[in-house]
């Protein structure tokens, strides 16, 4: 009899320690939607600096954005606002993933992350919950940006729109994740600024969202290619462009497709990269994370 | 199954002892179980932090139902201890377990049977009251049913029901902290470990909060791990350890604490300290301490000892003060340092600016 109880017991604790791991992921991720939702404020004023490289950047560098063969304001049909539009989404996704992650430098300063880190829960559970609550702002934040595609003359579809979201998700994903790994070594809010200068600046500059790398210096060239950003703004870029059936000859002028080692790499390889960074990226979070002082 | 069936049972405030005589009566009535195995065992526990050895190997046993206080100067090594013992840190050598659960090797399991109040609030003041709770009971993997009732009865108790949906941050620092209790008992641990429960709180509000912890743990049986400043509240402890320097110095309840004092404290202001206090060695053969402007010592009868103390000490004497010996005098006599509150005073008020300006 009391055998009988005493096992059913056991596997009651065996089953929800997985139960309660995805239990505490699902709740760490509700926590960082809740708290998005709430904060109007943070929604719009996030949106302000895309807008501003989108329409004032945008519309100032177009005038001079004539490169030899195509017709002033553009490359063959596609204006510079229209170049940069993806880019200029990502810039949404970048950002809002970076400082969602860096929202657990906060949570330690406030506390609350303590009430996390004594739950029964693994660390993992914790960090992917995070990871992934970051991914979803920021990929609604970059979807927001999608509303202005009409004003700069960007035709959007369903299935455009859905593809688009999920290359933000997976951008967003390996961005959170980098920025948790950035977060567990950060001891206070201050070194924020130095993270944005030093690490999310050059990143989103090297990725190539706000200019064609076709005629950039070598060194250039270089670092683009080790920046993962890179490879999760060119599926976004593509997928705009794709509905304008562009001649392959202006695609090459627009830097369409990453070339590595003379071949340019597909879509989906591009969009594997992001993800295989990304799974090391939330990887290592959690690694940094599970360690106990 | 009576035990289940007492921690149903809502607490409520008409049950709540008000007045302070009231509380002593209600700490003195919830005898403390001290029979059967400790739910807390600690041996040879020890933490260092490179070259600094912040604990130095303590061993103490707390057992169910009892409400032990952990009482030391700032740098004792209280926090490091308490953090070892909620498995946010991992000791350097010593063993300990927790309702029978390996402190290192099972840490999981040791943060089932735990709650926690820490000193400094750790509520995400974004969220309303019910959605703190909310994120706390799927953490701990409550089910939905459970949660919402556990939810309901914990905000009753605490008074909080009908502020439950508002946002945290619109809260007073005794509303967090009570929010913070039911919190910690959300998942109905056995052992709830308060780390400065009352600190900057108005003595009212501490009062209330008081009330709350004793009535719980006559209702509940919930041992309690205690931290704290004000030597007030130790008194509701069933047994005080005092550590310093990382050491268990004494640890005995807070009558046979007192005792270690040796009589009455006479604490005398003079013109002249340094003479005074030779002629009061002479006289009794004990040698005063100099406090902040004043000299202090401990003797036994020391109400008859006062005319004697007038005539015979030669330097004018502004006043002369006898009483019996409070655990602060306990303190100073363990430890050679009062625990001060104004230092509590300015940590507070750092923390203080720190948020505002973080904000």
């Amino acid at each position: 009899m009391s055998t009988v109880v005493a096992e059913t017991t056991s596997t009651n604790t065996h089953m929800s320690a997985l139960w309660r791991n995805l239990m505490a992921i699902e709740i760490v991720w509700y926590r960082d939607i809740l708290r998005y939702l709430r904060d109007w404020v943070r929604i719009i004023t996030s949106l302000m600096q895309p807008l501003l490289f989108l329409f004032i950047f945008g519309s100032g560098l177009a005038s001079s954005f004539s490169p030899a063969g195509a017709r002033p304001g553009g490359v063959a049909g596609v204006s510079f606002q229209t170049f940069i539009f993806p880019g200029v989404v990502s810039m949404a996704v970048l950002f809002t993933a970076i400082s969602s992650a860096i929202s657990i430098v906060w949570d330690r300063e406030f506390g609350f992350l303590r009430e996390m880190l004594v739950a029964p829960v693994s660390r993992t559970s914790i960090v992917l919950g995070k990871a992934l609550g970051g991914s979803t702002i920021a990929m609604f934040q970059g979807t927001l940006m999608l509303v202005f595609a009409p004003l700069i003359g960007v035709r959007l579809d369903v299935g455009l729109v859905i593809i688009l979201m999920l290359e933000m998700l997976l951008l967003a994903f390996t961005m959170t994740s980098l920025g948790i790994v950035i977060a567990s070594r950060m001891q206070s809010m201050e070194s924020f600024s130095v993270v944005m200068q030093f690490v999310l600046m050059p990143m989103f500059f090297l990725s190539g969202a706000l200019f064609p790398l076709t005629h950039v210096p070598g060194w250039l060239a270089f670092l683009n290619k080790l920046d993962p950003v890179t490879y999760g703004v060119d599926p976004l870029r593509q997928a705009v462009m794709s509905g304008m059936k562009l001649p392959p000859v202006v695609a090459r002028q627009l830097g369409l497709g990453v070339q590595v080692f003379g071949t340019t790499l597909s879509v989906l390889a591009e969009l594997l990269i992001v993800g295989a960074l990304g799974v090391i990226f939330v990887s290592w979070a959690a690694l940094s994370f599970g360690k106990q002082d | 199954m009576t035990t289940e069936e007492q921690t149903r049972q809502p607490l409520s405030m008409a049950d709540l002892p008000l007045s302070s005589a009231e509380l002593a009566e209600a700490a003195a009535a919830a005898t403390p179980r001290m029979a059967g195995p400790p739910i807390l065992s600690v041996e040879g526990l020890r933490r260092t932090f490179g070259h600094l050895e912040a604990v130095k190997g303590i061993s103490f046993e707390v057992y169910p139902g009892e409400i032990f206080g952990f009482l030391g100067p700032n740098g004792a090594g209280k926090s490091t201890t308490i953090n070892m013992l909620c498995t946010l840190l991992k000791p350097t050598a010593g063993k300990a377990t927790l309702a029978g659960f390996d402190l290192s090797r099972e840490p999981s399991r040791v943060r089932e049977v735990i709650g926690l109040v820490f000193q400094d609030p750790s509520l995400d003041e974004r969220l309303t009251a019910d959605e703190n709770l909310r994120f706390h009971a799927a953490i701990y993997g409550l089910p939905a049913a459970v949660s919402k009732e556990r939810r309901e009865a914990m905000l009753k108790m605490v008074d909080l029901y009908d502020r439950k949906d508002h946002l945290v941050r619109t809260f007073s620092g005794g509303m967090k902290r009570r929010l913070e209790i039911a919190r910690g008992l959300l998942h109905y641990p056995r052992v709830l470990f308060l780390d400065e429960p009352t600190i900057g709180l108005d003595p009212q509000t501490r009062l209330h909060l008081w009330s709350y912890i004793l009535t719980l743990r006559q209702q509940k049986q919930i041992t309690m791990f205690l931290t704290t400043h004000y030597m007030d509240e130790a008194e509701y402890c069933d047994r005080i350890a005092v550590i310093d320097h990382g050491m268990i110095v004494a640890l005995d309840t807070p009558d046979h604490l007192k005792d270690l004092v040796g009589g009455d404290v006479i604490r005398l202001k003079t013109s002249d300290d340094a003479l005074a206090a030779q002629q009061i060695k002479a006289l009794f053969g004990v040698e005063p301490r100099q406090g902040k402007d004043e000299l202090i010592f401990e003797i036994a009868g020391g109400e008859e000892l006062v005319p004697r103390i007038v005539e015979q000490v030669s330097v004018r004497i502004a006043s002369v003060s006898v009483r019996r010996p409070t655990l602060d005098d306990v303190f100073i006599k363990l430890t050679g340092r009062e625990i001060r509150e104004e230092e509590t005073g300015t940590q507070e008020r750092m923390r203080g600016i720190m948020r505002r300006r973080m904000r």
